[in-house]
């Protein structure tokens, strides 16, 4: 077994051990900080498969940016809350078994699938053709043919910021 | 095991676990963490299949993807806030009320 595939699994059994870890802490910030460390073991997935592009994405926007401001939130709102003593709702059981057969559904459907082997996907990368998720090819391709939807993601953002304000607004005049 | 089918079988195992989350916890901010956990189990599904066919447009949609997310919790963390002021408690239960 490669030293890759020894880090390919590490990496999947702490993201997983981190999913399973949201479930059952009881602090909220115990709960951000379970995703945070299985969004990084995602993160290392991503560049042992070689798509470092999304690996840093992963770090920046997920947990830099996503992470950082929940943990803010958590920290402005640490009230005494019933939600934390109990952390179960009372559909405990019927939700795991909903979950569970969903899960063993999928999970049938992916072991029974044909793996596609390398003649399979010899038309979409040639051998001996460059990898197209290294830094610069995705970059010029990025830039290049999709700068259009890059620059829309800068509107859609705005939207967002406006829309954060508005409901900030709306929540301020209910009150007062 | 295969590599695409492992790492297939891990975002099914993510996102049945953020399924469960969403469906199990009481508090807001926890269930909309669960939400995350269930979107990077989608996304790692997308990079696997991007990355195995080569495709460039398939990384390019991650990215998206990403920039929706944080879309999405920066207009649903205000929400979160203004329930907590007006309930004061993240309990989903005090807004059982919202079943009709």
């Amino acid at each position: 077994m490669s030293l890759e595939t020894l880090l390919l699994y590490f990496f999947a059994a702490a993201a997983l051990a981190g999913g399973v870890l949201m479930l059952v802490a009881r602090h909220p910030m115990r709960v951000a900080l379970a995703l945070i460390s299985s969004m990084v073991s995602l993160a290392g997935i991503y560049a042992i498969l070689g798509v470092h592009v999304i690996a840093v994405f992963q770090v920046l926007i997920y947990v830099g940016a996503v992470m950082v401001f929940m943990v803010y939130v958590i920290m402005l709102l640490d009230v005494r809350d019933p939600s934390f003593l109990e952390r179960y709702g009372r559909a405990l059981v019927p939700s795991v078994a909903v979950a569970g057969v969903l899960a063993a559904a999928l999970g049938a459907a992916v072991s029974r699938g044909r793996i596609a082997t390398a003649a399979d996907l010899a038309h979409v990368q040639p051998e001996g053709a460059p990898a197209p998720f290294a830094v610069q090819p995705f970059s010029v391709e990025f830039l290049g043919d999709y700068w259009l939807h890059f620059e829309l993601t800068s509107v859609l953002l705005l939207a967002a910021v406006v829309a954060a304000i508005a409901v900030i607004k709306a929540g301020r005049r209910h009150d007062g | 095991m295969d590599r695409t089918q492992l790492l297939l079988t891990l975002s099914i195992a993510l996102f049945s676990l953020g399924l469960v989350g969403v469906m199990i916890r009481r508090n807001a901010l926890v269930m909309l963490m669960c939400m995350e956990l269930m979107l990077n189990g989608v996304i790692l599904s997308l990079v696997t299949f991007a990355e195995r066919t080569a495709t460039v447009s398939g990384a390019v949609l991650v990215f998206l993807v990403f920039v929706v997310a944080a879309a999405e919790i920066a207009i649903a963390i205000p929400i979160v806030l203004l329930l907590a002021r007006q309930r004061h408690t993240l309990d989903v239960g005090a807004w059982s009320g919202l079943k009709g």
